[in-house]
């Protein structure tokens, strides 16, 4: 993201042109982090002025630190990475359309609600009538981003009816999907839902909220007291209207809001929930973390047996074929091992869904296998070619047919070459399989960060994730070596 | 290109073979005949194009012109025919590789039954008794489970010679046989290869080793310069030499110290061990 880093060096070099009061010269800069790729109308880089970024959440910032008479100043930080940062001292609050969760108030100081949201389904106008709550989408793929309220709402749903949640790592494209057809719903946020629909269209929003959730400011819990005087200073302009302006600036103000700031100008208590402990939430999320694990470990096998079937293929083609064959898979080797494998499985998952619409799953196993099979057919190909050509003529004094020696003297020999490069590269396809989490396969990797964003932490689910790793890859490495020594013979 | 349709002709005939490489011609018109229950040594230095020969005859090798025929099977120059239309010349002709080439996944067993049971179709238990018997005949049979890096230099050579008598070709090419053998073996080497001719094979040999080919060769065919420059009884040839090639391949002094020392073919052999598992 060289964009927003960019940003986040604009800001720090020219975020301060604004006039200054004298007080303010004297105090830090009140640090506040959020993520512009998060968007209008929380946060954006100002299309005027790329330096610096514009929406209601940067005009809450503002609002604060002129409450606290500090001169604000942003730091752009990954949405899911805001609480984590705030802990780490990176800036003293995160405003960027958080929500408010049970699990962040047991371990951060969060800030009065400011705003309410509504949970909203979206559905493609031909299912409007059959789609109309969580409950009709048993066994439907129902997409949301992950690590929100709304995609723990889906795994609870799908205990109940079935349905299939599918996290996303950004708001734009559930609702691509949706209209593509890869999903059914997407439950998501009013305000990301509205502007979705305002921006591409093709599905609509059902009217009936699924369920209310509210945006919150983190601190660290050492700032409670900070804390306190945010609070102070958002209830004083709730009061006075401000807030209200700058909703109303934003085009997020509806009646809706207008009840829930009388509610809470009437001392209604807001915070929902209770806060659940760390232990609880290790057992509720052991079996997420094996589901995720098994994932990773069909994934991976699946991949190899493709990467190794491809890989087996190619090597032939490349050792036995004729100059055209020969060319064409040496141009698919290097041009296959010489771009990223993300970059592959974006275009394999949404650069080619206008041909071919090819579920998360079988894409993530078409993109990692053939990747990899560039890589398992060069250890073949050179596998093959280090047999002794004596051996592959003695065969065919013998009366063998070429096919016959490749399956009988040139192939069982070149699998014994190949099978500790193979093993290690098994090894790395486990772990290069996180990535499909980019489309949308919630994977080992994909469920610890989750759950470390949960728990607030990286320590146990970073641990848990290790040993689950090298439970996988250990055993497997065990093996590798037992067949080489039973082989070294041959 | 053809291996049918020509009259079956028992003995290995090479007419007029011509191999070039590049601009260079290796062989220039070599004729040479073996007959079965003959065992034919082709000599000459390093480089001659003996191996040429020999490749061209067990059809690894394309020529450019000339004609090999082998117990009926018919090779011409042109490119190498395919596999399919060389069954005949596969059945009739064995060939034994200077660093013996066996299949290094399999155990001396299965390198020997691999050929009879694959591209004949033998049953496995058939395969497994005729390739018994070729191990015992040659004293390796208690190596049958070994693998070829668990054998000896010898062992491996005897086991080479094995597998390619498995099918039972009348024919057997050995490139170079005693290149990695000690004395000993050598002289064990040539009373098998007796053995085998006298069960009705022929052999041809290529080979610089002179004691070797006096020890156990009926005939010798000296090649230089791309063609047979000298050939004849193996004792008439290597101790009268009336050509140069043949004066160059004896000039080396060791050579020249066993000549004086053995009168015949047979002195070398009774110095030399007997063929027997180390």
């Amino acid at each position: 993201m060289p964009r927003l880093s960019l940003l986040f060096l604009a800001t720090l070099l020219f975020g301060n042109r604004a006039p200054v009061a004298a007080q303010a010269l004297a105090r830090p800069p009140f640090r506040w982090g959020g993520d512009a790729e998060g968007g209008a109308p929380f946060v954006e880089a100002d299309p005027a002025d790329p330096s610096r970024v514009r929406g209601f959440d940067v005009e809450i910032a503002d609002l604060i630190a002129r409450g606290l008479r500090r001169e604000p100043q942003f730091v752009q930080v990954a949405w899911s990475s805001i609480p984590a940062s705030v802990e780490r001292g990176d800036f003293d609050i995160g405003l960027s359309g958080i929500e408010d969760r049970p699990d962040l108030r047991a371990r951060y100081a969060l800030t009065i609600p400011y705003f309410e949201f509504r949970e909203v389904l979206a559905v493609r106008p031909a299912d409007a009538g059959r789609f109309r709550r969580l409950g009709d989408l048993a066994g439907r793929r129902v997409a949301t981003l992950g690590g929100t309220m709304a995609y723990e709402m889906l795994v609870a749903e799908k205990g109940r009816s079935g349905l299939v949640p599918v996290s996303y790592d950004d708001d734009v494209h559930p609702y691509t999907d949706l209209v593509a057809g890869r999903v059914d719903a997407v439950l998501l946020d009013h305000i990301i839902a509205e502007r979705s629909l305002r921006r591409s269209g093709g599905f609509l929003i059902q009217p009936e909220a699924v369920a209310t959730g509210h945006y919150v400011g983190v601190f660290a819990l050492r700032d409670s007291m900070l804390r306190d005087s945010a609070n102070a200073i958002l209830l004083s302009r709730m009061a006075d209207g401000s807030l209200e302006r700058i909703f109303r600036t934003w085009n997020v103000w509806d009646d809706a809001q207008a009840a829930y700031f009388r509610r809470v100008a009437g001392g209604a208590s807001t915070s929902a929930g209770t806060a659940t402990t760390s232990s609880q939430l290790i057992g509720n999320y052991v079996p997420a973390l094996l589901r995720a694990a098994m994932i990773t470990l069909l994934l991976s096998c699946l991949a190899m047996a493709l990467a190794a079937v491809a890989g087996v293929a190619i090597a032939a083609g490349r050792v036995y074929g004729p100059p055209v064959v020969r060319g064409a898979l040496a141009t698919y080797v290097e041009v296959v091992r010489g771009t990223p494998v993300l970059l592959q499985l974006f275009v394999i998952y949404y650069g080619l869904s206008s041909v071919v619409r090819l579920p998360a799953f079988l894409a993530a196993v078409v993109g990692l296998g053939l990747n990899y099979a560039a890589y398992e057919s060069e250890i073949y190909r050179s596998a093959l070619e280090a047999i002794p050509r004596a051996q592959l003529e003695a065969a065919r004094t013998l009366g063998l047919s070429e096919l016959q020696a490749l399956r009988l003297v040139r192939g069982p020999q070149a699998l014994r070459l190949a099978l500790a490069p193979m093993t290690n590269d098994f090894v790395a396809l486990l772990k290069d399989s996180s990535l499909v989490s980019v489309i949308t396969v919630v994977e080992l990797t994909k469920q610890t960060a989750i759950y470390a964003t949960n728990v607030g932490s990286w320590v146990i689910p970073g641990a848990l994730c290790a040993v689950v790793y090298l439970a996988l890859s250990l055993p497997l490495s065990r093996f590798a070596r037992r067949l080489e020594r039973r082989w070294s013979l041959a | 290109m053809s291996a049918a349709g020509v009259p079956r002709t028992a003995a290995l005939e090479v007419h007029e073979l011509r191999v070039a490489r590049g601009d260079r011609a290796v062989l220039r018109g070599v004729n040479l005949v073996v007959a079965p229950g003959e065992i034919c040594a082709l000599m000459g230095t390093s480089g001659a194009g003996k191996s040429t020969v020999l490749r061209a005859i067990a059809a690894l090798q394309p020529f450019s012109a000339g004609r090999i025929h082998v117990d009926g099977a018919m090779l011409v120059g042109g490119p190498l025919p395919p596999e399919s239309r060389l069954r005949r010349l596969r059945n009739s002709v064995g060939m034994v590789f200077q660093a013996h080439a066996l299949f290094e996944h399999l155990t001396a067993m299965d390198n020997v039954t691999l050929g009879p049971i694959h591209a004949h179709g033998w049953p496995r238990e058939r395969a497994e008794e005729v390739a018994r018997a070729l191990l015992t005949e040659l004293g390796v049979v208690e190596r049958a489970g070994a693998y070829p890096r668990q054998l000896s230099g010898g062992e491996a050579q005897r086991v080479a010679i094995a597998r390619a008598l498995a099918p039972d070709p009348l024919f057997l090419l050995m490139d170079e046989p005693t290149s990695a053998l000690d004395p000993a073996r050598r002289g064990a080497l040539a009373e098998t290869l007796r053995a085998l001719a006298a069960e009705g094979r022929g052999l041809l040999l290529a080979t610089h080793d002179v004691d070797f080919a006096l020890a156990c060769a009926d005939r010798v065919a000296i090649l230089a310069d791309g063609v047979v420059v000298d050939e004849g009884s193996a004792v008439g040839v290597l101790t009268q030499p009336n050509h140069q090639a043949t004066r160059d391949l004896l000039s080396t002094p060791i050579v020249e110290t066993a000549l004086r020392r053995s009168s015949g073919r047979r002195a070398i052999v009774e110095d030399s061990g007997t063929a027997s598992a180390p």
